[in-house]
């Protein structure tokens, strides 16, 4: 296989996981989140838990197993964009640490303070997460400050690592949160919906309903704004060239970032994807199929995250302060060799992986009703 | 740089440490959940039911702190060790990623089945499903293991001058790597002892309170038996472990065992020994004869070499290594040059002895003889603490054969005297921590004495690290700390409380203290 095929099939791999992940571990997040407003007593926000408890853990492997990839398969992206965004990655992390206690400690204690510090212990490993990943998204759409030296050793250019993080508190960036927070927690109502019943089932759909707008105005605000924000566009890439990301030539210029929806006009799919995933899956859940609801929530939160891709390929990492330095999917891969048994190795594991997830969640499918929780006080989250 | 350095490695070890208080228990824990929930299948016995939801519930309390700790560890090369990851990133990111693949979504998607699906399914495909959990565990011990095992023996890899890394070349070699395969048998056998000290030394607290005695009585026996197996298994890999070390790291080989000068077979073994790293010599050493030639590298007539040897002919890879880098740095200005590039690919392999001058300067053109010198005098590891680290794994190593023998031998068969040894009981329960200590012990063994490389031979550690300040450092060191000593103090408090409940916990209205549920 050429080594431009293989770069490319790993851009979409990349973009697959991450995809993976939001919806897979969007859901519990999402449920994480709203579970302190829509549970209003501890039955209903164990429902609300337990809805989730048998199968985080296996979603939270989606992240795990794409900085895993990330790494194998662009180990100089997997490099500079966790180092040089040091202190918003520790934030992801040490938020994203609430979540196991929470889930597997707070119904072993009978306390009512116990459990409800837990509650807002899990809401913030719950939230603060995806608001992040869209905080980061947003930056790496406005490039980072870094550049490679003769060895490809990376520095910061960022003026101080404090302003450098206060500075990806930016306008755009944050609205790139909005979207990431909002269609997660969107996306975890229409699954509260599916899996609840009664007066938490409608506060449920409320809040996707809220949510889902709130992530539509948001996107499309990106949309009309990314056209003034800086792309950037290289020249002398070579798609089988070998990985050393000094060899091009990069342009930066105002609007760049619409430049591939006028060479692809497919392209344009990933936004409408975008679009319609959620404005369906509005109309779905309003009209009580919230199955068919949570699909085309799917469907939309794919579509958004294949807009932030499109519109930046092949760049995956723009440098702001040396262009040059930017990162691409043609040069800044492993070699063909590793790409070659990594797609191996994805080609055989992911099937498994999807069939016995979905297997494990048929048998865990039904309604977690109040009255089941109180049953089962004991061996319930 | 040095400050930045050292706090990256001592943030490593600090989340590293951490995280290896949870999986080795993890790694035992789910066989012995296996071995039990077999029981229950086979014999029907509700007791084995309750058995496997009792110890299942300890397990989950550590594992969820297991698995907040190990996210650290996933992105922590990313972090902190940036240089690292582009420069081997081709390789151990390989490891990792299949780990993530094969592994831990087996692990975490089956260990929500362990907990939520009794009621869902039959008998025996939950036991099925407990059967998953420890597969998966244990295939994430055997990635990482690889990936490690490649630290120290860095096998079926070259250097490729274009895009300043080392590049694989055959995975096979890395997965198949007999010192991978040494370490992933040994650590995974070390958390099953860990395992079963923890299910003896609680059985044995229930034994000394009188407390729920079938219960503890057959937790004991299982414990036990699995424990005294485990515990057998891993001294052989550590006998093989040691063997590859003799192999593939002479120095991490003469640190451990306190050798400076080369020495004629038979050699003897130092059970207790001062070495002075300045002076290059041991102030005090007894050694016993022969032992040393048997437990090194099982051979009683070759000689094994000295640190002051090794030194000398690390000097001279370093001047090797000086030359191989000002070639490279020429041919990184003239990048499509095939001759120069043909010398460099000749003289690559002592790349890694080169770089480890740019502790001393950057500019290779200025390297005196004193910094050579300095370099190849830092290439043995510090010997006294590694000495010492190694006799404690090594000594405790042994204690769990004898504990765990003596626990089979009085508790199989008719007799139930070994309830009332309580000597035997209060050493299983003060024993509990010690697995631990044996852990950390061997991994500071395997990672200190790597030092100065975090890849044998390729890359030093001063060159590994992330280009961060040491403010985020000293910042990102106190967060660490503070959360997960927070989430410690949580899990221990928890876990305290429910083992001293027993399986009173489970609220089937079977066991001691079912009036007293948890409030």
């Amino acid at each position: 296989m050429e080594y431009a095929i293989l770069r490319f099939i790993w851009w979409a791999l990349v973009g697959v996981l991450l995809i993976g992940l939001m919806i897979m571990d969007g859901h519990d997040m999402g449920v994480g989140t709203l579970s302190p407003f829509v549970g209003k007593t501890d039955s209903e926000r164990r429902a609300a838990i337990n809805s989730v408890a048998p199968h985080w853990d296996g979603n939270q492997v989606w992240f795990i197993t794409a900085g895993g990839a990330i790494f194998a398969a662009w180990p100089l992206v997997y490099a500079a964009s966790f180092s040089m965004l040091y202190i918003a990655i520790l934030a992801v992390l040490w938020t994203l640490f609430l979540r196991a206690p929470a889930f597997d400690y707070r119904s072993k204690i009978e306390n009512p303070k116990w459990r409800s510090t837990w509650d807002w212990v899990l809401f913030v490993g719950s939230a603060v997460p995806p608001l992040l990943f869209g905080v980061a998204f947003g930056n790496v759409i406005q490039g980072v400050p870094f550049h490679y030296d003769n060895s490809m050793r990376l520095t910061s250019d960022a003026v101080n690592p404090l302003l450098g993080f206060i500075g990806l508190l930016n306008p755009f960036a944050l609205l790139c949160g909005v979207v990431s927070f909002a269609m997660t927690a969107a996306h975890g109502g229409v699954y509260l919906t599916l899996r609840t019943e009664g007066a938490m089932q409608a506060r449920a759909r409320k809040a996707n309903i809220i949510f889902a707008t709130i992530a539509i105005l948001g996107f499309a605000l990106g949309g009309l704004w990314i056209g003034h924000i800086n792309g950037y566009v290289a020249t002398n890439l070579d798609p089988n060239g070998e990985s050393n990301p000094l060899f091009k030539t990069v342009e930066v210029v105002q609007g760049a970032w619409l430049n591939n929806y006028k060479l692809y006009p497919v392209a344009i799919l990933a936004p409408v994807l975008g679009f319609a995933g959620l404005i369906l899956s509005i109309v779905f859940n309003s009209k009580l199929k919230a199955g068919v609801a949570f699909v085309f929530s799917g469907i939309g939160m794919a579509g958004i995250i294949l807009t932030a891709g499109v519109s930046l390929f092949p760049f995956v990492l723009p440098s702001s302060s040396n262009p040059v330095s930017s990162l691409t999917a043609w040069d800044a891969t492993s070699s063909e060799h590793t790409l070659l048994l990594m797609l191996v190795a994805a080609l055989i594991f992911t099937p498994i992986v999807l069939t016995y997830t979905s297997w494990v969640y048929r048998i865990m499918r039904g309604k977690l009703t109040t009255a089941r929780i109180e049953e089962n006080s004991n061996s319930m989250y | 740089m040095e400050t930045l350095v050292d706090l990256s490695r001592l943030q490593f070890a600090i989340t590293a440490m951490y995280h290896f208080i949870f999986v080795p228990l993890t790694l035992g824990m789910t066989w012995l959940l296996v071995i039990m929930e077999s029981l229950y299948v086979v014999t029907g016995k509700e007791i084995y039911k309750d058995m496997t939801k009792f110890w299942g519930k300890l397990f989950g309390i550590n594992f969820a702190i297991g698995v907040t700790t190990g996210l650290t560890m996933e992105f922590q090369f990313g972090t902190n060790w940036a240089y690292y990851s582009h420069y081997v990133g081709d390789i151990f990111g390989v490891p990792l990623a299949i780990e993530g693949l094969m592994a831990f979504f087996l692990e975490s998607t089956f260990i929500g089945m362990f907990f939520f699906a009794w009621d869902r399914v039959s008998k025996k495909q939950h036991l099925f499903f407990t059967i998953l959990v420890a597969i998966g565990s244990n295939l994430s011990a055997l990635w990482i293991l690889v990936a490690n095992g490649w630290m120290q023996d860095p096998v079926g890899t070259v250097f490729n001058p274009i895009t300043m890394r080392m590049e694989l070349s055959s995975f096979f070699d890395v997965l198949f790597s007999p010192v991978a395969q040494a370490k992933f048998f040994h650590t995974v056998c070390a958390g099953y002892v860990t395992a079963s000290v923890f299910v003896l030394g609680i059985s044995s607290f229930y034994l000394l309170k009188k407390q729920d005695l079938p219960f503890a009585r057959r937790s004991f026996k299982v414990a036990a038996l699995f424990g005294l197996f485990s515990s057998v298994a891993v001294i052989i890999m550590g006998d093989q472990s040691g063997l590859y070390v003799y192999h593939a790291q002479p120095t991490k080989l003469v640190a451990i065992e306190g050798i400076w000068e080369t020495e004629q077979a038979p050699v003897g073994w130092s059970l207790i020994a001062i070495p002075d790293q300045e002076k290059q010599t041991n102030t005090f050493d007894i050694s016993i004869p022969y032992v040393g030639s048997l437990v090194l590298n099982h051979d009683l007539s070759t000689p094994i070499k000295g640190a002051k040897e090794i030194i000398a002919e690390n000097q001279e890879k370093i001047i090797k290594g000086q030359q191989a880098l000002l070639l490279l740095e020429q041919l990184r200005k003239d990048p499509h040059n095939p001759q120069l590039a043909e010398v460099v690919k000749a003289n690559s392999e002592y790349l890694g002895y080169g770089l480890l001058l740019k502790k001393y300067t950057d500019d290779l053109t200025k390297v005196t003889p004193d910094m050579v010198s300095k370099a190849a005098v830092e290439t043995v590891p510090n010997m006294l603490s590694l000495f010492y680290s190694f006799r404690l794994m090594f000594f405790l190593g042994f204690s769990y054969f004898v504990l765990f023998a003596l626990a089979v031998w009085s508790s199989y068969g008719k007799s139930t005297k070994y309830e009332t040894k309580t000597w035997l009981l209060k050493w299983a329960l003060w024993w509990i921590p010690t697995p631990w200590l044996a852990c950390w012990a061997g991994w500071f063994v395997a990672e200190y004495g790597r030092q100065p490389w975090t890849i044998y031979g390729i890359l030093p550690t001063y060159q590994s690290a992330s280009s961060l300040t040491s403010g985020e450092l000293i910042f990102s060191l106190t967060g660490f700390f503070v959360i997960y000593t927070a989430l410690l103090i949580v899990e221990l408090w928890l876990m305290f409380k429910y083992a001293k409940l027993g399986p009173s916990s489970l609220g089937t209205g079977k066991y001691q203290f079912e009036k007293g549920q948890v409030k």
